[in-house]
Order: structure tokens, then sequence, then C-alpha cells
């Protein structure tokens, strides 16, 4: 079996959500990745993507038609180089989500959405209803079309594959969308879904101030990414790319510090499969310390700043 | 132009889905179904689109069991003109309802798809996509913000890493995502008036559509439980303890 994998990058650089599907990808046969962007920077990850480990062959589309990976002008570029391939992998990311359904309907195919674990070359499990099922599904299609959680899977190794590169060449703008522009929140801070340690804030923060001042120092101190419970995003103290759960973004870092956070069961969708759950919470009774492997039940305002500068 | 807004009947946001002893699902038997809320999110925006004057009507669509005609009927109550229940007591697959999607698309010719990103239930999030590549339309997914400009459409969607925004030829298809408003609650009298607005009954059949699924659910389990840890006393014991895992020196 032959497996393509959509390499999302940044900067030049794969994203670390592409090197667990890669590892998912290995699962179920020969890896090749397909690299699509302009310029020097597609050129840069396309000679990563040949370094990482298990990667068999690199497609590098380089057209300016998919330097934002417009989902009009991307999907079809995989979806006529499928031919070759038994099954397509993508990120269940923004990216991925967005290009991923329509390859899947281009070529007839049922997508699986969100993959957890291979089971088989054509059996996987995936969360439903919020995760609070995991299901089991078998396709019966010829080709497989796959979304991959990235925590559920291992990093691939970002060095010790040699692959060779090869140019592919795809219809480039499909002239119905174009890119206007974006806002993306810019931080010195690891991203949010492959950081090790991940310090979060709740509404018991108050403010968007009091937000910052409590969480940001503790962050800083513990090397981590910081996110926010829908309850905190909503109420304006943290902007949405911070929000963890079901609606937002799904992390499962070594260590998740939960403050001032009750533990709403879509929040917990988000966090759950976080290795070492933190929690600290005025309220002893709050659903997180069900899911906590070590709680602090006290006022977040002492024991935060008196955490942060002990540490 | 006209809006199609196809909905979907799931459980309802509020209800803790139980998984079935026998693994075959998710129990939803006397269980409370409701709008799927991202759908219910696509209703109010294509409302405002009217208001605005941007849109002149408004088509709500259902795949499901007699019952979705409920759901049909929050959507007209809310402020759609019509509607459409694609009766199937199956379940149908998100390649299944795009293209019977596909098919309401080249009957009614609609300006604007706007549909919810995902559904609460199957979290496939596929249907919007699909839907677009099969009429070989544009598509705005997790939209936070939607503006018609003439021909076209511009949408700001939630990305990963922030917010990025897209200009579509129309017609397009959009997809919702949470922040892009807060759906109406229907009045009393527009509940009353919505039971007189008219509402077809189709098949799958009506459209020539196939929709076998391609995926067996072999089984459903609940996820592995978290057991519950430790309270601490003192900061210093969760400052030792995180010594201990190695996050700091």
């Amino acid at each position: 079996m032959s497996v393509l994998v959509l390499v999302e990058h940044e900067a030049g650089v794969p994203r670390d959500a592409s090197l667990s599907t890669i590892t998912a990808a290995q699962k179920l046969g020969e890896v090749h990745a397909l690299v699509a962007g302009s310029g020097a920077e597609a050129k840069q990850a396309a000679d990563a993507a040949a370094k990482i480990a298990g990667v068999a062959k690199v497609l590098l589309a380089d057209d300016a038609a998919y330097t934002n990976m417009l989902a009009e002008n991307v999907a079809p570029l995989v979806a006529d180089l499928a031919g070759g391939y038994d099954a397509l992998l993508f990120n269940a990311t923004s990216i991925g989500k967005n290009v991923a359904p329509r390859v899947a309907a281009m070529l007839d195919v049922m997508q699986i959405s969100d993959v957890l674990s291979v089971e088989s070359a054509d059996t996987f499990t995936r969360p439903i209803y919020a995760g609070n099922a995991i299901a089991t599904v078998k396709s019966s299609d010829t080709k497989k079309v796959l979304t991959v959680r990235g925590t559920a899977f291992a990093k691939a190794a970002a060095t010790g594959g040699n692959a060779s590169v090869e140019g592919v060449t795809g219809k480039g703008d499909a002239g119905l969308s174009s890119f206007v522009g974006a806002e993306t929140s810019k931080s010195e801070r690891p991203e949010l879904t492959s950081a090790k340690v991940v310090v979060s804030g709740g509404r018991a923060l108050g403010s968007s101030e009091d937000f910052h001042r409590v969480i940001d120092p503790l962050a800083d101190k513990l090397g981590a990414a910081v996110g926010a419970s829908r309850a905190a995003v909503d109420a304006g103290y943290a902007p949405n790319d911070y929000q963890v759960g079901q609606t937002g973004k799904i992390v499962a870092p070594e260590v998740y510090v939960a403050i001032g956070i009750s533990g709403a069961i879509q929040h917990l969708a988000g966090m759950k499969d976080s290795k070492t759950i933190v929690a600290i919470n005025k309220d002893e009774d709050a659903p997180i310390f069900q899911v906590a492997d070590l709680g602090l039940v006290g006022d977040l305002f002492q024991i935060v700043p008196d955490l942060t500068a002990k540490l | 132009m006209k809006i199609l807004v196809p909905v979907k009947r799931v459980i309802d946001y509020n209800v803790k889905p139980r998984v079935k002893m026998d693994g075959t699902g998710v129990d939803l038997a006397n269980v409370k179904m409701s709008m799927n809320p991202f759908d219910e999110i696509a209703v109010e925006e294509a409302i405002r689109l009217k208001e605005k004057g941007a849109a002149t009507e408004i088509v709500v669509v259902s795949v499901g069991p007699q019952k979705a005609q409920d759901t049909l009927r929050t959507a007209l109550a809310m402020g759609a003109d019509r509607a459409i229940l694609i009766l199937s007591d199956e379940e149908v697959e998100p390649l299944g309802v795009a293209k019977l999607l596909k098919a309401v698309m080249d009957e009614e010719q609609p300006g604007i798809v706007l549909l919810g990103k995902q559904a609460i239930d199957d979290d496939s999030n596929q249907t919007g996509q699909m839907l677009a590549a099969l009429s070989g339309r544009p598509q705005g997914t997790f939209a936070s913000k939607v503006e018609v400009k003439g021909a076209q459409v511009e949408v700001t969607r939630e990305v990963d890493g922030g917010l990025e925004t897209v200009c579509l030829t129309l017609p397009a298809i959009v997809t919702t995502d949470l922040r892009l408003n807060e759906p109406r609650y229907a009045s009393l009298p527009n509940i009353m008036k919505a039971k007189t607005k008219p509402m077809a009954t189709k098949t799958p059949a009506d459209y020539g559509v196939d929709i076998a699924p391609r995926l067996t659910t072999l089984k459903v389990e609940e996820p592995a439980k978290r057991q519950a840890g430790v309270k601490l006393g003192s900061v210093d014991e969760l400052v030792a303890k995180l010594k201990d895992l190695g996050v700091v020196a």
C-alpha cells in the first residue's frame, strides 16, 4: 500500500501535526509527502519533509495558487494525485478539515474524520459525540480519506530520512476564491496543540487584565502555551484561538494546568487525554477535580502567584 | 438571492450521551432532540442576511426521520420561509447528505448554502465541504463573519492560528462556527405562524441519489475514564510534584 500525506508547513518547516499524521500513515504503507505552496518557503519545507523519518518520497507543488492553502485550489491537486495511492491522509487541523472532505467528495469517498487509531487497512477508531463515545468504523471504499488527530499519534522524527523531492504540477488557481488576509496571534510561546505544558485559565479569572496578569507569568516560568476555557473566551478574557475544548483545540500535553476552570464536558473533551492534569479551583466539588491527577483547592489569585514565585 | 440552510436533528447539546450496553451506538430513546447548534447559527445568519436585504428567501432542508419536521418547524418559527424534508429512517452519511443537497441546490439555485460546520452527534465536519466539491463551488468554512458584496461573499474564518478572510464568488457554501452570531428564540406568534408555512416532503429516491452507507460501525465504546487523583494541601507540595514530573528544574 502507498499513502499520500498532505504536509502542512509554516515558514519552511513542516508542522508538528503533520509529523503525527506521518506516523499514522506509516501504519498503512509507504508514505509519500505532498508539500503545496510557493517559492523558497515551499522548497525549504519540501527539503525538510524529505528528512522526516519514514517518508519515502516528497512531491512538491510550487504555485502561487497554493500559498494560502485555499481548498478550491489544493483539493483538485490532491485529487489528481490520488490515483497512485490507497489512502490520503490529512491533519485534523483547520487546513486539513477544510481540504480533506473536498478531496473525498471529488473521489466519491466517505471520509473518516479525526482518526484516533489505525486498527487495520480499512478499520479506524474516531471520537463521536464530542469524545463521549469512541466508534470503530470500517470503510468499504477502495480508497481511504482520513483526517488524523495529532495528539493521538507520536510525532515522526524530523530527521533521519533521505527521500527524493519530485516536482508536481496541478491546475493552480480554480478561479473561485481568493485570500484577503489573516489576523494571526503572534506569540513567543509554544504552539497550543503541540506544547509539552499548557496553562489554561477559566472564567474565575474575572477579567482580561487578571487573566494575563495571573496566567502569563506562570506559563512563562513553565515554558508553556496558554489556553482558555470557552467561558473565558466568551467573556472576552482571552482570544478565541486560545480555546481548548470540543469547539476549540484538542490538546494532550505532558502537563495541563487548569486554573479557575470548573470542568464543563465541553472543556474536558479538549484536554482529558493530557498525561498529567493539575487543577486549581476554589470549589472543591468542581468537576475538574474528577479528572485531575493533582488538585489544589483555594483562591487562584493567591495560589498562582505563589506557585509562580516558588518555581 | 435565495439562501438554502440545511439543518440536522440531533441529541440536545445539554444531554450527556450514553453509550448503549451492547456497544452498537448511543442511546437516543427518550432523549431530548434539538436542532444542531451550528445549524441554528446558520438559520440565524440567513435571517440576518434577509433582514439586511442581502437575501430574499430562506429555504430550510433536513435529511432525517419524520420527526425532523420538528426541527424544520423550529427554523420556520425563527424566520425561514419554507422547508423541505427528505425522509430517511436510516442514518445518512455526510457524503450521501451532500449528494442530496447537491440535488436540492440544482432545483432551488440558491446564492448561498449556509450550514453548520459539523453536527454534534457524528462530529464529521464534512457535509459543507463535500457539497462545495460536488457543486464545483467555493467554500467558506468555520465562518465567524459573513458579508455579501455584490456577486461575492467575504467570509472571515476561525483557523488554528487566529482568523483569516477569504473572498468567494457566488454561489458559495458557507459553514458556521460558534461565534458567528447568537441565534434568536422564536416568539410564540412566530411559532404559530410557522405551522402554516409550506413544507414539502421528499425521499432520496425522488432525487435519484444513492445514499447507501460506505462505513460500517463495528462498535461504539465509552472512552477510557480518568481516575481522580489526589488533592494537595499546599503550593509547596504542588511545586514538589511539578519538579518530580520534570517540568521545572
